[in-house]
């Protein structure tokens, strides 16, 4: 896991979801971009807080975790399509046969990790499937 | 007049069911069932703690009154179960809320009643014109040691409530507290599972300070039990605050909308708060609503509300679960799966 102050710089992007679009071409940035690749210096670069709202691209399910993971398998990790376009990878909370390619998700607040009992807790975002009603 | 803008709450999906656990220690499952009125119990993900079930329920009260969170001048997490012991949980919520930085917070801790305290403070301050809203939050992931009689019951969940003086959905028309040092239950430091004087708990504990505070509400207000349309009391288990409500003169219809116990268990901080959702979830404008929370140690916080017109406007589904809602998506564990999910198996 990250060192307690990288993750603190990136605290707003794994908490809400915070990157960046570009005016000039309309691009959305996840994690967040200081300079547009396609508008260079004619981009105009802003914040921007994602809906939270996507869909699965593709996904796998981790059997084999790092050792501060373990409790957790399995697990399923996909790349979600965010519904401004970007795309990003995460953990998606749902039983590994539940999930499958287009399934809509929304992101959740969880825990990510922990640097053991006498460290920082990681918060941030993970996805949920979004239960049709 | 000061009352609640907006509300949400979050129990997590998994449940265990009451049977499972009095199996596990040789007790019969009927006799325990029955005496607590419990059937099962809400178990936190392995990756969600305080933190993360205080983020969900202000989330979604944020959502449903699409409140601009930059204008939250004070947040309060009451629970006894914050995720660090020095590290205000209430500083997570803020960040993953988008608070702005000129908030004021703390960590409440006063066993299950340290939500009820921190919409008191919210009230204050809002009251006094220093804040335009107040975010106070009961949480906790209940604690209980294994074997335990508290184990049958405690859960995990919790409950935002955005207190503040515009557009209110609920009046917060007055409040009492009832407070005395009563050691019926208490964690030392440093202590994983709390401990508890049995059935000491009971009569000079939950019922002596559930009922004075009510009392002295209704003596204060000049209301009487027919004058509300609800009552919720804090729900250790189901037993309780039926009796409770039977000796103040208040009947079990009054009381049946917002007792959730029996589907989730004690969710500590959170659980008079999760029952008060309930109600609100379905009381129409005019009605009256009495809540009096209880936390060990001991202490009651006692409130006569009023729904209002505005209440129609924050009930919208797609904005924010129901109480009921987190009823029915469920998933069960047995005792070994409860024991990872809480880490009370040391790896």
């Amino acid at each position: 896991m990250a060192s307690t102050a990288k993750f603190w710089r990136e605290q707003a992007a794994r908490y809400n979801l915070e990157g960046t679009r570009c005016l000039t071409c309309g691009s959305f940035f996840f994690p967040p971009r200081a300079i547009c690749p396609r508008c260079r210096r004619k981009g105009e670069i802003v914040p921007y807080r994602f809906k939270g709202t996507g869909e699965v691209i593709t996904y796998t399910t981790v059997h084999q975790a790092p050792r501060n993971l373990n409790r957790q398998i399995p697990y399923t990790l996909a790349i979600i399509r965010l519904d401004e376009g970007t795309q990003l990878l995460s953990e998606v909370i749902c039983d590994p046969e539940e999930i499958h390619t287009g399934m809509r998700v929304r992101a959740v607040f969880r825990k990510l990790g922990e640097e053991g009992e006498r460290g920082i807790i990681y918060y941030g975002t993970k996805f949920v499937p979004i239960l049709q009603t | 007049m000061t009352g609640i803008v907006s509300y949400g709450v979050y129990v997590p999906s998994y449940r265990i069911r009451v049977e499972d656990i009095a199996n596990q220690w040789g007790e019969d499952p009927e006799v325990i069932k029955s005496g607590l009125m419990v059937e099962k119990k809400s178990v936190p993900d392995l990756d969600e703690d305080t933190a993360t079930m205080s983020v969900e329920a202000a989330r979604t009260a944020i959502l449903r009154a699409n409140i601009n969170p930059e204008y939250i001048g004070a947040i309060y997490v009451g629970s006894e179960s914050h995720p660090y012991a020095v590290k205000p949980t209430a500083t997570i919520v803020g960040a993953a809320i988008g608070a702005s930085n000129s908030f004021t917070a703390a960590d409440f801790e006063f066993a299950c009643k340290a939500g009820t305290a921190a919409i008191q403070t919210c009230i204050g301050l809002v009251a006094l014109k220093k804040i335009k809203y107040g975010l106070a939050i009961g949480a906790d992931v209940a604690q209980a040691s294994p074997g335990d009689a508290l184990e049958y019951t405690a859960g995990a969940g919790s409950a935002a409530y955005i207190i503040g003086d515009e557009n209110v959905i609920a009046e917060i028309d007055d409040f009492t507290s009832f407070t005395s040092d009563t050691p019926d239950f208490w964690r030392r430091d440093l202590q994983k599972y709390p401990s508890h004087g049995g059935r000491f708990t009971g009569e000079p504990a939950y019922f002596r300070h559930i009922i004075s505070a009510t009392k002295d509400l209704m003596a204060k207000t000049g209301l009487k039990p027919t004058d509300f349309d609800y009552a919720v009391f804090h729900q250790p288990n189901g037993k309780f605050p039926l009796k409770a409500a039977k000796s103040l003169g208040f009947d079990a219809e009054q009381l049946k909308p917002g007792l959730i116990v029996t589907h989730i268990g004690n969710t500590y901080s959170a659980s008079s708060l999760i029952g008060l959702a309930a109600v609100l979830d379905h009381a129409l404008p005019g009605q009256r609503i009495l809540m009096t929370s209880f936390g060990s140690g001991a202490g009651s916080d006692s409130f006569a509300i009023t729904v209002t017109d505005a209440i129609e406007t924050v009930r919208d589904r797609d904005k924010g679960p129901r109480v009921e809602d987190f009823l029915t998506r469920i998933k069960y564990v047995d005792y070994a799966g409860y024991a990872k999910h809480l880490s009370k198996i040391r790896m």
